[in-house]
């Protein structure tokens, strides 16, 4: 398998990341050489294997259905590029 | 109308008047060493007698001393900032250091001892890989994206360490994200080996190998994705142990890969790393994989004897691909384990070729999950010019997204979320992710077919010894195939521990890696601290 331009562009975007095209053209190269590596999955029989998703087979544990953390928005927003009266601040989205 | 709707209704303008937009400004990072100190201090000062004498105590002996009143906290922190300012400059370990802050934590920790409130560790000077939130600190990640962060909490393990009353030396430079094996991807420079400043000091948790090898902090914490512990304690020539998934809070540990991820400590010896996991080891509620589970002494079973440990060499990890220098020095340091009583017992993990590409599919995939959190709105950088890039198929807030994620990551950063992200498209997580859970419960099982015939497994940590700087470059697959050793260990869930078991080529440092089932720990504490009885590898510092 191999991944082209186009391919890589459509990840770049999916991925919310913007490259260009000199960034493009050395992504796809290295991606096709991770992807060699990767492919070697292919060739396991996993018929009947059950996915691992974690190293325990533990369930979620589940919490009374109460507040447990404090008010802390200022300083939560402190570290945030633009606020405003406790809001954070985006380009305009709906006109 | 709310006065929130009026926020919302203006914010484009407000934007457009304030195109930086608000930046804390990072308070901690003005007195870092990497800020402040690189240009006048451009020489190697030896250390004073007395310096290299207090800065060479494992953690034991630094505990030792506070308990019997010979030091104080602030006498041990004042000497290790000593001792950094001398030499962060030419291996640049630390991301950021703060004199003012670790002297006041040092202060405090003298004034609970003074009260006789003083455990085990008070007022002993450790440092904190920057991946562990700390609230107050800057805490890059070793990440542009997060270069003006000021944590506003602290994680879980830093909560355990304030609360055991360590003190902060600094932040240790890192990969960025925890991804690399050379600390190469750092945006903060790399850190140079302590042994060999052309040699790279292993990744991801370099920095915190490397301060520990050069005596610039008796023990720091770390964390491990693929080896990120193991492989720079290998590489600098320090023990370090990967818990077992889920003992360690990932609570404020920045995440790259959740189902893989866990903390543990770096260290001199298998004592101090045993008396690090006291520290940050137990039950966190704030992070859904923490195990509950009674608590452990890890120092407790370190006096056992060996006498009749089976210890399973895998045939695939001593065949090919493995350099004569470092197979010599393992196989000198299994002969050490017989004489002490140890059983070497031939295994097979038939499938050890496989954990690179299920690594480099799960991970990937997890870190292109975790990392979209991202974004220039919440927190991080945030691109100022992003309105350049507002074109029909572009809206502003979507420009806002890619250009901040754009500058804000690096190149290899960039690869793994791609990489991910495409393993994670429609149409191919069947084929990619969902195979690669699948290999990687066959992986599981062939170790847990290895332990029926053993205790714990040996393994190199690497391939090889440390390698040059710039030496793998811009070839990403060549980086991954030397993680070959450790990826198994991750993907399985087991603890595993490496420690200095010699020299190998140019003399650069070999470790060896024990790996155990879940929950053993204190075994692989164990048959470490007994090697470390009857060995001096660990002692061996580099000449700086």
């Amino acid at each position: 398998m191999q991944l082209s331009s186009d391919d890589i562009r459509r990840i770049a975007r999916l991925a919310r990341i913007a490259i260009d095209e000199q960034e493009t053209v050395a992504m796809q190269q290295q991606l096709n050489g991770i992807f060699g590596v990767i492919e070697q999955l292919q060739s396991v029989n996993t018929d009947g294997v059950e996915p691992m998703s974690h190293a325990q087979d533990v369930a979620l544990r589940l919490r009374e259905d109460k507040v447990t953390e404090s008010n802390q928005r200022e300083a939560l927003q402190a570290v945030a590029p633009a606020v405003e009266a406790g809001l954070y601040l985006v380009p305009k989205v709906i006109e | 109308m709310p006065s929130q709707f009026v926020a919302l209704q203006h914010r484009c303008a407000y934007l457009q008047a304030f195109p930086v937009a608000f930046r804390p400004t990072p308070f901690c990072c003005r007195s870092s060493l990497n800020n402040e100190l690189h240009g006048t201090l451009p020489t190697l000062r030896p250390a004073s007698p007395f310096e290299q004498a207090m800065t060479t105590y494992t953690l034991k002996q630094a505990a030792d001393l506070l308990a019997s009143g010979k030091t104080s906290a602030v006498e041990l922190a004042s000497d290790y900032l000593a001792r950094i300012e001398s030499l962060n400059p030419v291996l640049n370990t630390f991301i950021t250091v703060d004199r003012e802050k670790t002297l006041e934590m040092a202060k405090q920790a003298d004034a609970r001892r003074a009260q006789g409130q003083a455990g085990v560790l008070t007022g002993v000077p450790v440092a904190h890989k920057d991946i562990f939130c700390a609230e107050g600190w800057r805490t890059t990640c070793g990440s542009k994206i997060l270069d003006n962060f000021v944590s506003p909490y602290d994680a879980g393990v830093i909560s355990r360490c304030k609360d055991a009353g360590l003190v902060t030396l600094g932040r240790t430079n890192m990969d960025e994200f925890a991804m690399g094996s050379s600390n190469e991807n750092s945006a903060y420079g790399v850190v140079k080996n302590p042994w060999d400043q052309t040699a790279v000091p292993g990744g991801s948790s370099g920095g915190s190998a490397a301060v520990v090898a050069a005596r610039l902090a008796p023990a720091a914490t770390a964390t491990d994705t693929g080896g990120s512990i193991r492989q720079p304690a290998a590489f600098c020539g320090v023990t370090g142990l990967k818990p077992t998934y889920g003992i360690v809070s990932r609570y404020g540990m920045v995440a790259y890969a959740s189902s893989l991820d866990q903390g543990g400590p770096i260290a001199q010896t298998a004592e101090d790393c045993a008396l690090m996991l006291n520290v940050m080891a137990g039950h966190d509620p704030r992070d859904s994989t923490s195990l509950e589970r009674a608590g452990e002494d890890y120092t407790g079973a370190l006096a056992q004897s060996l006498k009749g440990l089976r210890i399973g060499m895998p045939k695939e990890y001593f065949g090919e691909g493995l350099s004569a220098d470092v197979q010599a020095a393992i196989e000198a340091a299994l002969a050490e384990y017989r004489k002490l009583g140890a059983e070497i017992v031939e295994i097979s993990l038939p499938r050890t070729q496989l954990a690179i590409p299920a690594y480099y599919v799960i991970a990937p995939a997890e870190a292109s999950s975790n990392l979209s959190r991202f974004d220039g709105v919440r927190y991080g950088h945030r691109a100022a010019d992003y309105q350049k890039h507002i074109n029909e198929k572009t809206s502003a807030l979507e420009a806002l997204y890619e250009q901040s994620r754009a500058e804000g990551f690096g190149t290899e950063v960039k690869r793994r979320i791609l990489t991910g992200a495409y393993v994670l498209s429609h149409g191919y997580y069947d084929a990619y992710y969902l195979k690669a859970q699948k290999v990687r419960r066959l992986l599981s099982e062939d170790f847990q077919s290895g332990f029926s015939q053993c205790d714990v497994i040996a393994a190199p940590a690497a391939p090889t010894v440390a390698w040059n700087l710039g030496e793998k470059g811009d070839d990403p697959v060549a980086m991954y195939l030397a993680d070959i050793y450790t990826l198994g260990v991750n993907l399985a869930g087991l603890p595993g521990i490496a420690h200095p078991v010699g020299f190998g080529a140019q003399g650069r440092p070999v470790g060896l890696q024990l790996i155990g089932n879940y929950f053993s720990e204190s075994r692989l504490l164990n048959a470490a601290h007994q090697f470390q009885q009857v060995t001096d590898w660990h002692t061996r510092q580099p000449g700086l």
